[in-house]
């Protein structure tokens, strides 16, 4: 692919400054980078498009936004294809495998029994983690952990609690005794871009995927696991949560990122995108519309009102979208 | 519409608000900024050569780093890092002293609700007392919403934990220049209007949301003032 563009004085006067760009300086790098858009024409015409791309990457996607599409052939507002599949971890208790183009989120949740905190006995507990591993981008290094890992995970914690999806008493099996601990671990193997959206994905699939195991009280009081095998033996034994099998969600979030640059809104960034055109804004929206998180961590770009409520709608459409998938990964797994 | 509140403000009323620049020696630029009992100190060491691993060099960098009253810091703190790291990378010239790096070091002195607004004031201030480049001040508001839907601003930690939900709110600072007015508007709407950072807790409708960003507006316009003021008065002759 290579832009038609006339030889205009414009491109000639840019190659010599080109020329001596070499030399590393930024001023230099900015005067270009002006002068080639004020001037009209760029080294779009000449040079590959591998080059420009990484020479000029933000007039490399200004040029895409200004045709209202994107480097990977999407319109502005659209997201990547999303796909989920539920049980990906098969010595988990709920787990989920989650893509959102080339993001992929693994969730797992482990079950423990533990006895509940005083102020609150008959609730159970979420403790909620986001894992990123050297294999899923190039700028984490192993041995220190990634900065955006902690703060997606204290994101993730206070969408999931605050949201009210998952009652907690829900995980309670002997009031003021035993409760569930539920560990909610989230890997991210791919990171290219929006991170929060595809690991609350893959939270929300891993919980509504959940199977409570049954548990018994033995002699001594103390709570242990019925095995499936040994059901006949040990039938004596009343189990404490029979028909508690599977967690009720009352309410499902979802999320959808955007990248606000200059007036454009780019729905579902990738991890390019995202580092070029650093204003993020992120909504959460549950089942019954009802606004859970709007991030906004700085960024150049201001969010106007109208902007707001365009991330708002677009969120809405999304949420559907992301529903309808959920919905197929839950039938297909009832089927098999 | 009278609320009443615990400690007898109406709904939109800010507590006392204070702020001094310069009162660490060694620092190039440091601010204590208080709203009520809620005190926070800001130091800003830079711009120093270099900058971190990850970092683009053709810009400057800026680091925050959060210190809280006690015990070391968790992912609340990281979060508050970020949020805060952003927000100043937004007003900020990153193209004046390209490779460096710029560190805001925060020290929470005494959290009484509406702690994230109250340190970004005070880095705000602090980036002033040291004389980085800017594009114009920040400033930073916590809107928090009861189960009633009525709007409190400031809110203080008894009431931020019997909310329903709260709203940190940045916004630029009211712009006053010799540019005439209507040529920074961007399709319309003026730069007072825009949001640099949002972050909310607790489940709100969206109606709610926009009312939260229209009381914190107009706070915010008292705010500016008194930044403005408070710098003024205490900028060398």
């Amino acid at each position: 692919m290579c832009w038609a563009l006339g030889f205009s004085l414009g491109y000639l006067l840019c190659f010599d400054i080109c020329q001596r760009r070499i030399c590393g300086s930024v001023h230099q790098r900015v005067r270009l980078v002006s002068m080639a858009s004020a001037s009209g024409s760029d080294f779009s015409s000449e040079m590959e498009v591998d080059a420009f791309r990484r020479l000029f990457p933000l007039h490399f996607h200004e040029r895409h936004l200004l045709e209202s599409i994107r480097p990977d052939g999407r319109p502005l507002r659209k997201a990547r294809d999303t796909t989920v599949a539920l049980g990906a971890v098969t010595s988990a208790n709920g787990s989920a495998l989650a893509k959102i183009g080339c993001t992929t989120m693994l969730a797992a949740i482990k079950l423990e029994v533990m006895t509940p905190a005083v102020e609150s006995p008959d609730e159970g507990c979420i403790a909620i983690d986001f894992h990123m591993p050297p294999i899923c981008s190039p700028i984490v290094r192993p041995g220190r952990p990634a900065e955006v890992a902690p703060v997606v995970a204290k994101q993730l914690s206070d969408t999931i609690l605050s949201s009210g999806m998952v009652g907690l008493k829900e995980l309670s099996l002997v009031s003021g005794k035993a409760a569930w601990m539920a560990y909610l671990d989230i890997y991210c193997l791919d990171a290219d871009g929006s991170l929060f959206d595809a690991a609350l994905l893959s939270a929300v699939a891993a919980l509504s995927h959940l199977q409570i195991p049954i548990v018994s009280l033995n002699e001594e009081g103390r709570v242990v696991l019925c095995s499936e095998d040994s059901e006949g033996e040990k039938f004596a034994k009343v189990p404490v949560n029979k028909e508690k099998r599977k967690l009720t969600l009352n309410t499902i979030p979802f999320s959808l990122t955007c990248v606000l640059h200059k007036n454009y809104i780019l729905a579902d960034p990738t991890a390019e995108e995202e580092s070029i055109m650093d204003t993020l804004l992120t909504v959460v929206l549950d089942s019954s519309s009802q606004l859970v998180s709007l991030y906004k961590p700085g960024g150049p770009a201001l969010a106007h009102t109208s902007v707001i409520q365009d991330c708002v709608a677009l969120t809405r459409q999304r949420r559907k979208e992301v529903q309808k998938v959920l919905d197929e990964a839950i039938s297909d797994m009832e089927v098999d | 519409m009278e609320i009443d509140r615990a400690d007898g403000r109406t709904a939109n009323q800010l507590r006392p608000l204070a702020c001094s620049r310069g009162i660490l020696n060694r620092a190039h630029g440091s601010a204590s900024w208080s709203q009520g009992e809620t005190r926070v100190l800001a130091a800003v060491y830079g711009p120093k050569a270099g900058t971190k691993k990850n970092e683009n060099p053709e810009k400057a960098c800026i680091e925050v780093i959060w210190k809280p009253k006690t015990g070391q810091i968790g992912k609340l703190e990281k979060e508050f890092e970020t949020i805060l790291k952003r927000t100043l990378q937004s007003i900020c010239l990153l193209h004046v002293h390209p490779n460096t790096t710029t560190s805001i070091i925060i020290q929470v002195v005494n959290d009484d609700g509406a702690l994230l607004s109250c340190a970004t004031n005070a880095a705000c201030a602090a980036l002033v007392d040291a004389g980085i480049p800017l594009k114009h001040l920040a400033v930073a508001i916590c809107c928090s919403l009861e189960k009633s839907g009525n709007v409190l601003l400031d809110p203080n930690k008894l009431e931020e934990q019997t909310m329903k939900a709260f709203v940190d709110l940045v916004f630029p600072n009211s712009i006053q220049s010799v540019i005439p007015k209507g040529s920074s508007e961007v399709g319309g709407e003026s730069i007072e209007d825009g949001i640099i950072t949002s972050v909310t807790h607790g489940v709100i409708s969206v109606e709610d949301y926009l009312l939260c960003i229209e009381r914190g507006q107009a706070a915010s316009e008292k705010l500016s003032d008194f930044l403005r003021r408070s710098l003024q008065s205490q900028a060398p002759n």
